[in-house]
């Protein structure tokens, strides 16, 4: 497949501002944004038998378009939704024309809501991700890893490196990010060294994660990819749950991605990151206030009453005035770090789960996967077993190296 | 001569009826196509930039969708510069249509508070309510100032 063709169904981006930047979005993955061609009339009678009586006009196109798409009169490869933010008759609709899509079609789905700021940098993750659901389907139906190859996720906070021989995981690294290129070489360093190889006996290489470009670039790297699609494969593939439904939490250090996933291959997803009071982020300001290391805070966590201590604010700011607050009242550190366990698990609950259809088996990966206190206050929100399997940090760079194994030559 | 606001803004025919009874419509007369092939029914020729958005907060919250407030940075001033004005309500998408249901309650409301004369009718259903249709806009148009006697 060369350009993919996403069909956009929107209201208000053109008079947000953002069209542009939706189209440069797409065009930075080799994708072409198109508007399905519909009539009025088809408009009319299309609402009628969705039968969701909304009044905006461009919602009603935008329902007439989904339509067309998924009883196919429209061929797409790939659909974004995308509507004002803070547009509660939008938000609906978004809602309800991703699921309708997702149950009835096998497009590719991503919705997105947009204020007048919203750049193409911004959406650039999210349209790499539906481009290589779209053009990559044979390359995400891989199931195991095959040969030496090496993964490296170089994600905001922290960048890892995975070897990988014939399925198994044979050597790790791993390190807080500081400079990216040289952060990325002590991992690999550290991995190499784990696994006794060397680069030159390397097969294949994967790079995921925010310095994937640039990481990529330095070390020749047969797969660039963002983290969307490769933090899926990496979570079935370690959590034995290749086939059927799943559904994939990650909460990073910059943002949170919530993954509903198909045989391995990403559904719908959403992305945020506006708020730092829902991210990683957060837990480490806490377990530095309570002068703890962060890999204790999830054992301290596991010991408090997190309903002790009133906490849950969108915003780092304020969510840590709340931390103060409580300390300075008496609270005792396990019931504030409960607290903020809850905290984050609330906003990741309350503001991307929403968008996602949560099916069995649940599976938490990324480094705060690894705190338990956040593991227990997602399983309690979500009101089941969450599954956080082994290497569950390395999950980026273990999707990678999996996925560059299809680029091993000869395969 | 009076300058008449238009809702819908982008009816091309509404634009066309004020200006032969002698009056400057103040609309963006935008021909909505039988097969749309945009982002949306309405969407605009030109591209709009973030600062309009920014610039519509003069007339909605920064807590309203921008969408609307992108809007409203074209419409705003058209109606603070209107000196009468016509609404047609529920008109079909063809005679003219706006996206964003959010913006045509803001505008609809704004142009009220004006205290300008406000013509609001029906859109016409049949051919029979196509003549009054015509004939209530013209005397409306007559009697403003400047208009045919």
């Amino acid at each position: 497949m060369s350009r993919v063709r996403i069909a956009q169904l929107s209201c208000g981006p053109e008079y947000s501002g953002v069209q542009k930047e939706i189209d440069e979005a797409a065009a930075a993955v080799d994708a072409e944004i198109f508007f399905p061609d519909l009539k009025l009339a088809d408009i009319r009678h299309s609402f009628d038998e969705f039968g969701l009586d909304v009044r905006s006009p461009d919602l009603k196109l935008a329902i007439a378009r989904a339509k067309a798409l998924v009883e196919g009169r429209v061929e797409a490869d790939a659909v974004f939704i995308a509507t004002c933010f803070r547009c509660a008759e939008a938000a609906i609709v978004r809602n309800e024309l991703r699921r309708y899509i997702h149950e009835n079609s096998r497009l590719p789905v991503v919705s997105y809501s947009f204020t007048e700021r919203t750049t193409a940098g911004t959406l650039l993750t999210r349209m790499e991700a539906l481009t290589t659901i779209a053009r990559r389907r044979a390359l995400l139906a891989r199931e195991e890893q095959q040969g030496l190859t090496m993964g490296v996720d170089s994600g905001s906070s922290t960048t890892k490196a995975v070897v990988m021989r014939d399925n198994e995981i044979i050597g790790t690294g791993w390190l807080p990010t500081t400079a990216v290129l040289q952060s990325a070489d002590e991992a690999v360093a550290q991995a190499l060294s784990a696994a006794g190889v060397t680069r030159e006996d390397l097969e294949a290489i994967g790079t995921t994660g925010y310095g994937r470009f640039l990481v990529g670039d330095h070390l020749k790297a047969d797969l660039v990819q963002e983290e969307l699609t490769v933090n899926s494969k990496g979570a079935v593939f370690l959590a034995d749950t290749q086939r059927g439904p799943s559904t994939v939490i990650d909460i990073g250090g910059m943002d949170n991605k919530a993954i509903s996933v198909q045989d391995g291959i990403p559904g719908t997803f959403t992305m945020g990151g506006i708020c730092a009071g829902a991210s990683g982020r957060f837990l480490e300001m806490t377990s530095k206030r309570l002068g703890v290391d962060i890999t204790e805070l999830g054992p301290l966590a596991m010991k408090g009453l997190s309903r002790k201590v009133p906490m849950n604010s969108y915003c780092i700011v304020f969510g840590t005035q709340s931390l103060v607050n409580a300390l300075a009242a008496g609270s005792s550190p396990e019931d504030v770090a409960a607290a903020a366990c809850h905290s984050v698990a609330e906003q990741v609950f309350e503001q991307q789960l929403q968008e996602v259809d949560i099916k069995d088996p649940v599976i938490m990966v990324g480094g705060t996967s690894l705190i338990q206190g956040l593991v227990r206050a997602m399983e309690d929100l979500l009101q089941t077993e969450i599954v956080v399997p082994h290497h569950s940090q390395y999950i980026g760079a273990v999707g990678s190296a999996l996925l560059a194994s299809g680029f091993i030559k000869g395969d | 001569m009076a300058k008449v606001f238009l809702y819908p803004t982008t009816s091309l025919i509404l634009s066309d009826l004020v200006a032969r009874f002698g009056h400057t419509p103040l609309s963006a007369a935008l021909q909505v196509r039988e097969r749309i092939q945009t982002a949306g029914l309405e969407s605009p020729p030109l591209q709009i930039t973030p600062e309009e958005p920014k610039k519509g907060l003069r007339w909605a919250a920064v807590e309203v969708p921008s969408g609307v407030r992108g809007r409203m940075s074209l419409y705003g001033p058209m109606i603070e510069a209107a000196e009468a004005a016509i609404i047609i309500n529920n008109a079909d998408y063809s005679f003219g249509c706006m996206g964003c249901a959010r913006t045509n309650e803001l505008i609809k409301y704004l142009v009220r508070k004006r205290n300008i004369p406000v013509l609001d009718l029906e859109y016409p259903q049949n051919e029979e309510e196509g003549v009054e249709f015509v004939a209530a806009i013209k005397q409306f148009l007559d009697t403003l100032k400047g208009g045919s006697p």
